[in-house]
C-alpha cells in the first residue's frame, strides 16, 4: 500500500514523530539511556558500584539511593548502570554467535552438497532434541563460568531455531523466479548464491537479530541467576538478581528492580525488532 | 443511438408490457474509497437497467471500476467504501436503505453472485455438495433430504458429470472447470432471477469456458437477468444484449451489444476491439500506440536458412507425483524452429506446453530425447557446458515481477543480464542498458525505478529487454502476454513483432490463447496430454484441423466477428 501524504514537507517530520506508537518511543528512550550506561557509566552512576558501606546496607529506595542498597550497602542504581555494559554485550554477543551459527548451519543445510545437507539437518535436529539449558550446563562445565562461556552457551542454544529459519529462507529464494531467470541467463551457481540467494534470504534476519537480542539477554540472565555466568562482585543483571535472591523478603527491590530492568531491555529489543520487521514488510509490499 | 434514446425505448417497452420495472435499476452510481483521509473515486456515474431475460455486460480493463460496480449492487463494495447513487434498486427496492439483515435476505435468494476464482471462493475443507446446500439452509429452504436431492440436481444441471461423487469431494479434488461449475450451482441454488457473474471464465481453459458460457446462456434463456463483468470482449460478445464500456471509473460508451461492438463511437472502445488478436490480425498492428524505433541488433551468429536454430527430438519428461505415481508430462515432442520464425505451442492447462518450453531452455532435465541449439548439442548436457552458450536462448515468463530480484532497480537488472566481457567500461554497459530500454519503448527514466512500482505492461517490457540483453538467437515466451490487459497485450504483441523483424530473433511462443497464437505464429503445434496432436501453419490448423481435439478447441473459441479495418505494416 502506498500512503498518500497531502501535508507539506515541513510538517511531515513532526507528524511522523507524533504518529509513532508510544511503545517504540519508550523503547528508543530506554535504548538511549542504555547506550550512555554502556559507553560512559560514570556519567549516569551516582555512587561507586563497588564501594562498601555496611551501615547503609539493605536500605529501601530513597533520594540518596534511587534503587536502594544491597546487603553490603552498595548503591543498586549504580550497580545496575555499571552492569549494563556486561549485560548488553552478553546479549548482543550471544545473539551474534547464535545468528552466525544459524547462518552457517542454515546455509549448509540448504546449499551444501547432498551428504553435507543431510548431516547438518540431523545435527540441527539433535541440537533441537537437547534442552538448551542442558547444553549450556555442559558448556559451562567444560569451560568454566565466564562472560565468554555465557555468550557461547546462549548462542548455541538459540542457533538451531534460527538455523531452521535461515534454511527455509534460502530454499524459498532458491526456488524464486529471479533465481530461475539468473540460471536462464547462464550465471554461475556461486554468482547466483552471492548476488541473489544470500542477500534476499538474509534480509529478514535484520529484524530477527533485534528480536533475538532480547531473548538472549533473558537467557543469559537466567544462566547468571543459576550461578553459571559472570561471578560476583560483577554487577551483570542476572547476577544481581541471583545475589538479591537471599534477601527477597527483607529487601524485595534487590530482585524486583534488576528483574524489571531485564524485562525492559528485552521488551525494548523486541519492540524495535518488530518495527524493523514491519518496515521491511512494508518496503516489500508498497 | 444515444443513452437517452435507449432509456426512452426502455420506458416505452415497459409500458407496453405492463411490467413494474427492471430488476436492477442503477442511476448515477458513485463509489469512492477513503483510506488515508484522501478520497479516491473509483466509479463515477454508472447507470443501467437490467431487464428479465437480459444480459448487461460491463467491459473494462483492470482498475476500470467494473468489479466494484458489480459488488456495490449486492452491498459488498468493500470496507471503507462510500457508495452513492441517485437510484440503486433491486426489484424496485432501494438498496441504499438496506440493513445488514435485508442484504442477507437478498443475497443468494434474489441475487446470485459468481466469482472469478472458484478455488478461493469455495471453502477448502468442505465438500462442495455441503457448500452448495449451505446456501439453501441459511435461507431456510427444505429439509436435509430435499436439500441433498436439490444439490445433486443443481450439479447435474450445470453440467457436472457424476454429481453424487463430486458433491462429496473437496474443491482441490476438482478441476478448475468443475469448481467453477460448482460455484455457479451454489450461486443459482435458490433460483435468483438476478445473477452477477464477475469474470466467470477468466481462469478457465477455452473448452471449459465454452461450457460455462453455455450454462449462462441457458439461464438467460430461462428468464434470468445476468450482469456479466469481463475484460474479454469475445466472451461478452457471446452473451450480452447491452454493453457498458468502462475506463477509469467512467462509462465511456454504452448501448446495444451489436452497436457497441459493431460500430463503436468512442475511440477507447475501438481500441479495445482492435486490440483483440486473432488469425485475421496477423501482419497488422493491434494498437495505435507508437511502436518504438527499434535499432538493429544483429544476432551473434550468421544465419543458415536450412539449419533450424532450435531443434527438439523426442522430448520426454516424467514426474513422480506426491502419491508416488509417475506421470508423463511431455511424451515424444519434436519440433524445429528456423531463424526469424515464430513457432507457437498452444494447449490447455496440463498439456505439457510449459514443460516443453523449459526442456527446450535446458532448465529441466530430460528423461528422453535431445535438443540442439544452432546445430550443436544443447540438452542433455551438463549445465557447466551449457552455461557459456546460455546467451543464445533467453526466456520471458508470464509473471515478470517474480522474475526480478526485488532489491534491484531496472538498470541493475539489465546490467546483470549483459554478457560478461562484451563491454569494457561501465559507461559502455550503461549505454547498452539505455539502448535496450529504448528498444522496448521505455523512457530512460525507468532505469532508476523498481519493477514493483511499475505497471504490468512496463514490467513485461523490462523482461523483454532483459531477454534481448545477451543478443539471443531464440527467445522462449511462456504465456508472456497472458496476464496483461487487452490493450497492453496488444502493445506488447506489436513490440514482439517489431523486434522479431529488426533483432532477427526466433520465438518459441507458448500460450493457451488461440487468438494470440494465431496472430503471432508462422507455425503452430497443438498439444494435449503431453503429446503434439496437430502441427501446421495457422491456416492449416485453424481452417482445416485434422484432429477431433483441434476441432473442439477451435469450436470453443468465442466468435468475435468485430474488428476495424486493419492497417498493415511493414
Amino acid at each position: 500500500m502506498t500512503t498518500v501524504r497531502s501535508t507539506p514537507e515541513a510538517s511531515t517530520l513532526g507528524r511522523r514523530l507524533r504518529r509513532l506508537p508510544w511503545t517504540l518511543v519508550a523503547a528508543l528512550v530506554f535504548l538511549g539511556i542504555l547506550a550512555v550506561a554502556v559507553i560512559a557509566p560514570q556519567a549516569l552512576a551516582t555512587h561507586d558500584p563497588f564501594a562498601l558501606d555496611y551501615p547503609a546496607s539493605l536500605r529501601a529506595p530513597s533520594a540518596a539511593h534511587w534503587f536502594g542498597t544491597d546487603e553490603s550497602g552498595r548503591d543498586l542504581y549504580s550497580r545496575v548502570i555499571w552492569g549494563a555494559r556486561e549485560s548488553v554485550l552478553i546479549g548482543l554477543g550471544a545473539a551474534a554467535v547464535g545468528l552466525a551459527g544459524a547462518i552457517l548451519l542454515g546455509s549448509l543445510a540448504a546449499l551444501g552438497p547432498r551428504p553435507v545437507r543431510a548431516t547438518v539437518d540431523r545435527f540441527v535436529e539433535i541440537l533441537f532434541a537437547f534442552p538448551a539449558l542442558l547444553l549450556a550446563l555442559l558448556l559451562v562445565a567444560i569451560a568454566g563460568p565466564s562472560a565468554l562461556t555465557q555468550i557461547f552457551a546462549v548462542g548455541l542454544g538459540t542457533a538451531p531455531g534460527y538455523a531452521r529459519m535461515v534454511r527455509g529462507q534460502i530454499l524459498t529464494a532458491k526456488d524464486s523466479g529471479y533465481v530461475r531467470a539468473a540460471v536462464a541467463l547462464g550465471h554461475s551457481r556461486s554468482r547466483i548464491v552471492r548476488s541473489h540467494i544470500l542477500p534476499n534470504a538474509l534480509r529478514p534476519l535484520v529484524a530477527i537479530f533485534a528480536l533475538s537480542v532480547g531473548q538472549s539477554i533473558v537467557w543469559a540472565s537466567s544462566l547468571s541467576f543459576l550461578g553459571l555466568g559472570v561471578a560476583p562482585p560483577a554487577s551483570e543483571w542476572g547476577a544481581l538478581l541471583d545475589a538479591g535472591r537471599s534477601y527477597i523478603v527483607q529487601a524485595g527491590w534487590l530482585v524486583v528492580i534488576p528483574g524489571l530492568v531485564i524485562v525492559a531491555l528485552a521488551l525494548t529489543a523486541t519492540t524495535i525488532g518488530r518495527h524493523v520487521q514491519a518496515g521491511l514488510e512494508r518496503g516489500e509490499k508498497s | 443511438m444515444s443513452i437517452l434514446d435507449v432509456v426512452e425505448l426502455d420506458h416505452l417497452e415497459r409500458e407496453l408490457a405492463g411490467d413494474a420495472g427492471p430488476r436492477v435499476r442503477v442511476r448515477n452510481l458513485r463509489v469512492a474509497f477513503q483510506p488515508d483521509g484522501v478520497r479516491r473515486d473509483v466509479v463515477a456515474g454508472v447507470g443501467f437497467d437490467l431487464e428479465p431475460g437480459q444480459c448487461v455486460a460491463i467491459v473494462g480493463e483492470s482498475g476500470s471500476g467494473k468489479s466494484v460496480t458489480a459488488r456495490a449492487l449486492v452491498g459488498l463494495a468493500g470496507r471503507g467504501s462510500i457508495v452513492e447513487a441517485d437510484e440503486l434498486q433491486l426489484h424496485g427496492a432501494d438498496v441504499q436503505a438496506f440493513t445488514a439483515r435485508d442484504w442477507r435476505r437478498v443475497r443468494g435468494r434474489e441475487v446470485g453472485f459468481i466469482l472469478q476464482d472458484a478455488l478461493v471462493s469455495l471453502d477448502p475443507l468442505r465438500p462442495v455438495g455441503r457448500e452448495i446446500a449451505e446456501s439453501l439452509r441459511v435461507h431456510g429452504w427444505g429439509d436435509r433430504a430435499t436439500r441433498r436431492a436439490r444439490v445433486l440436481d443443481l450439479l447435474t444441471r450445470v453440467g457436472v458429470p457424476n454429481a453424487a461423487l463430486r458433491a462429496r469431494q473437496r474443491p482441490h479434488e476438482l478441476s478448475g472447470g468443475l469448481r467453477q461449475r460448482a460455484l455457479i450451482a451454489s450461486a443459482i441454488a435458490l433460483e435468483p432471477d438476478i445473477v452477477i457473474a464477475d469474470e466467470p471464465t477468466t481462469a478457465l481453459d477455452v473448452t471449459v469456458q465454452a461450457q460455462v458460457l453455455d450454462q449462462l446462456a441457458g439461464m438467460k434463456a430461462r428468464g434470468a437477468s445476468i450482469l456479466l463483468i469481463s475484460h474479454d470482449l469475445s466472451v461478452v460478445a457471446q452473451l450480452a444484449d447491452h454493453i457498458l464500456v468502462m475506463r477509469a471509473g467512467e462509462v465511456v460508451e454504452q448501448g446495444p451489444a451489436s452497436e457497441v461492438l459493431g460500430a463503436p463511437q468512442h475511440p477507447y472502445t475501438s481500441a479495445l476491439i482492435a486490440a483483440v488478436p486473432g488469425a485475421d490480425t496477423r501482419g497488422t498492428t493491434l494498437s495505435n500506440a507508437p511502436v518504438p524505433h527499434v535499432g538493429s541488433t544483429p544476432a551473434r551468429l550468421p544465419r543458415d536458412p536450412d539449419m533450424p536454430v532450435l531443434s527438439a527430438r523426442g522430448l520426454v519428461k516424467r514426474y513422480v507425483g506426491p502419491d508416488g505415481r509417475a506421470s508423463t508430462a511431455v511424451d515424444g515432442v519434436s519440433f524445429d524452429l528456423f531463424a526469424g520464425e515464430t513457432l507457437g505451442i498452444v494447449g490447455e492447462s496440463g498439456s505439457g506446453k510449459s514443460t516443453t518450453a523449459r526442456l527446450a531452455l535446458g532448465l529441466e532435465d530430460l528423461d528422453g530425447g535431445t535438443v540442439q541449439l544452432l546445430g550443436e548439442d544443447w540438452a542433455p548436457l551438463p549445465e557447466t557446458r551449457r552455461r557459456l552458450r546460455r546467451g543464445l536462448i533467453s526466456v520471458v515468463d508470464q509473471d515478470p515481477l517474480s522474475s526480478f530480484d526485488p532489491r534491484w532497480n531496472v538498470e541493475r537488472i539489465l546490467l546483470d543480464a549483459l554478457p560478461a566481457g562484451e563491454f569494457a567500461t561501465s559507461a559502455a554497459r550503461r549505454a547498452r542498458v539505455h539502448e535496450l530500454l529504448e528498444q522496448v519503448g521505455l523512457p530512460a527514466g525507468v532505469a532508476r525505478r523498481f519493477p514493483l512500482r511499475m505497471s504490468g505492461g512496463q514490467r513485461q517490457r523490462v523482461a523483454i529487454a532483459r531477454a534481448l540483453a545477451p543478443r539471443p538467437t531464440v527467445i522462449v515466451l511462456d504465456e508472456a502476454v497472458s496476464a496483461l490487459d487487452v490493450t497492453i497485450q496488444a502493445q506488447i504483441l506489436d513490440l514482439l513483432v517489431a523486434l522479431r523483424e529488426s533483432a532477427v530473433v526466433s520465438y518459441l511462443f507458448i500460450s493457451h490463447d488461440l487468438g494470440v497464437i494465431s496472430h503471432l505464429s508462422d507455425r503452430i503445434l497443438v498439444m494435449k496430454d503431453g503429446v503434439v496432436v496437430e502441427e501446421g501453419t495457422p491456416d492449416e490448423v485453424f481452417l482445416r484441423p485434422q484432429q477431433p481435439y483441434t476441432r473442439e478447441l477451435i469450436a470453443s473459441i468465442p466468435a468475435f466477428p468485430y474488428g476495424p479495418e486493419r492497417h498493415h505494416h511493414g
